[in-house]
């Protein structure tokens, strides 16, 4: 059942790899549209296991995970690539298509959904000059540095507006100013509706958007919030703490 | 910046697109030269069906109305006398198209080459022979009927279909069709078996790339058609260097063999229609080639979530 404003939803979700014991358990939260939510924990806490599961790239192993209003877990295969194009993903490691221009890396989510080759050119022309690489279009991912890497990675993510944006260790790579100015693309993006997911170890961050939310990791487990940190979100919109 | 988009939904890259996002797809290496050995055997064997299939129905149809009156006489004064009362009884029975006394002359000099020139009323004794055509085949029950009706006036009147004595032969032809028919049907399953491992080969390449076009968004099918678009390039090229190097030895060997001058030879040329159906052998091969590597290709990402 989807409750208004919901649009992903964990109940009792555990994840295990093999037969290792579970690196995620009991994992109950709900994300409501349009909110700004920050993941914080330690190394090792299982953040990226959490955003896999929201980016729809690993399966629990126990537990539900509603997304959009419909239950993921038992989606059929051929039925993923329509929820996967309403997300948007910034992956630790980047994953920019190597033999790809930085161009063609961000304008691949729009070429998959269809776009025409005219309608995505300047936008995409623009999102590179918004990360501060509109003189480095051509350049292949292997001669851009890290931190370029990054923000074509982060243009790629939110190139086709998606409606829920993950991002994984976002400013892991850039220095502070340009940290700040992909926080405030985060930031513009979420004021037209996307809900965003900053996993981030980087506290300065949770301060700059006085808004979020913050769900903090504590190995495999989500934490009681302490201090300013609210989770599960009270008021109006948030469901109430089982 | 973040203006909504006018999607059109998950749509096939272009062929340039494709290429360019997955510049591994293609099948590559030695895949066209496979392709092009595989259509060349495969043409040849096709080639061969078809003339052999012309050669047995050639033999069938001429031998189907036939058979062969001998009488078997030593004295030549009454093995005559009964061949033309043979003859003329023939002639006039209903359902006998044709009657025709094979010349002794022509008989001796058939088995010349192995009884030597001594032969007829001076050496070894020859029968006589009448060619007989029927109208509606010499099956069984006709011949026992004429059988009948000559052995009140030539006892010595022996007739058999000309079918028969060939029975052998056409079991031989039909073998080495079906023969034929197994080895296109083998060269397409090793022809699909290695478009196959090249597709999986090639998928495995492309791996990392079509995860973050997963993760993307993209679909299976999207994948798909870009890898079918791919191997269309290799198995064009190939099937059509295949199909020209087996039509040149059809050609090759279609004169050889009208160089004979056999007539059993001479009835397995190949005719416009067959040509049609040997143009066939690459048109199949590349869509052998597309659906194996569609289907390859689907199955592996199917494991993949």
């Amino acid at each position: 059942m989807k409750s208004d404003g919901e649009i992903v939803r964990f109940d009792n979700v555990g994840l295990r790899y093999g037969t290792e014991s579970e690196v995620l358990s009991d994992i109950d939260f709900t994300l409501f549209a349009g909110r700004f939510y920050f993941l914080t924990g330690a190394s090792g806490a299982g953040k990226t296991s959490l955003l896999k599961l929201l980016y729809l790239a690993q399966r629990p192993s126990r537990g539900a995970i509603r997304m959009f209003g419909n239950d993921v877990i038992t989606l059929k295969r051929d039925r993923l690539p329509a929820y996967r194009r309403r997300l948007g993903v910034v992956f630790q490691d980047f994953r920019l298509v190597g033999h790809l221009s930085a161009f063609d890396n961000v304008a691949l989510p729009l070429r998959l959904a269809g776009l025409r080759e005219a309608d995505l050119r300047q936008p995409v022309a623009d999102m590179l000059d918004w990360v501060g690489l509109g003189n480095r279009s051509d350049a292949r991912p292997a001669t851009l540095s890290g931190g370029e890497q990054q923000r074509v990675a982060i243009a790629r993510a939110v190139i086709a507006r998606p409606e829920l944006l993950v991002a994984d260790e976002p400013t892991g790579n850039v220095d502070p100013d340009m940290a700040l100015r992909l926080l405030r693309l985060f930031e513009a993006l979420n004021r037209l509706g996307t809900t965003v997911v900053v996993a981030t170890h980087d506290l300065h961050l949770l301060r700059r958007v006085p808004d979020s939310l913050i769900m903090r990791l504590d190995r495999g487990r989500l934490a009681d919030p302490t201090g300013a940190l609210r989770y599960p979100p009270r008021g109006p919109i948030g469901r109430t703490q089982r | 910046m973040f203006k909504q988009r006018p999607f059109r939904g998950a749509a096939s890259f272009g062929a340039r697109r494709g290429a360019h996002l997955l510049p591994n797809a293609r099948l590559g290496g030695p895949m066209p030269w496979v392709i092009a050995i595989m259509v060349a055997l495969t043409t040849l064997a096709a080639g061969a069906a078809l003339a052999l299939t012309h050669v047995a129905n050639s033999a069938r149809s001429e031998l189907a109305g036939g058979a062969t009156v001998q009488i078997v006489n030593a004295d030549d004064a009454a093995r005559d006398s009964q061949a033309e009362q043979v003859v003329h009884a023939l002639s006039s029975m209903p359902g006998i198209t044709q009657v025709e006394r094979v010349p002794q002359r022509k008989i001796a000099s058939l088995i010349e080459p192995w009884l030597g020139s001594q032969t007829g009323s001076d050496g070894v004794p020859l029968p006589a022979l009448i060619d007989v055509r029927l109208s509606g085949g010499a099956d069984g029950a006709r011949l026992t009927r004429i059988r009948q009706a000559l052995h009140r006036i030539a006892p010595d009147a022996r007739i058999d279909p000309q079918a028969e004595w060939l029975k052998p032969v056409f079991r031989a032809l039909d073998a080495l069709r079906w023969l034929a028919l197994s080895l296109i049907a083998l060269l397409a399953f090793t022809s699909a078996a290695a478009v196959w491992l090249a597709a999986r080969h090639a998928l495995d390449t492309n791996r990392e790339t079509i995860e973050i076009v997963h993760h993307l968004g993209g679909n299976d099918t999207q994948i798909a058609q870009i890898f079918q678009r791919s191997v269309l390039s290799d198995a064009l090229l190939g099937s059509f260097l295949g199909v020209a190097l087996g039509a040149s030895a059809i050609g090759i060997l279609s004169a050889r063999f009208a160089a004979l001058d056999s007539g059993l030879a001479g009835t397995g040329a190949l005719g416009l229609s067959d040509w049609l159906v040997i143009s066939l052998v690459p048109a199949g091969a590349v869509l052998l080639a597309l659906s194996t590597a569609r289907l390859t290709v689907l199955a592996k990402l199917g494991k993949m979530l």
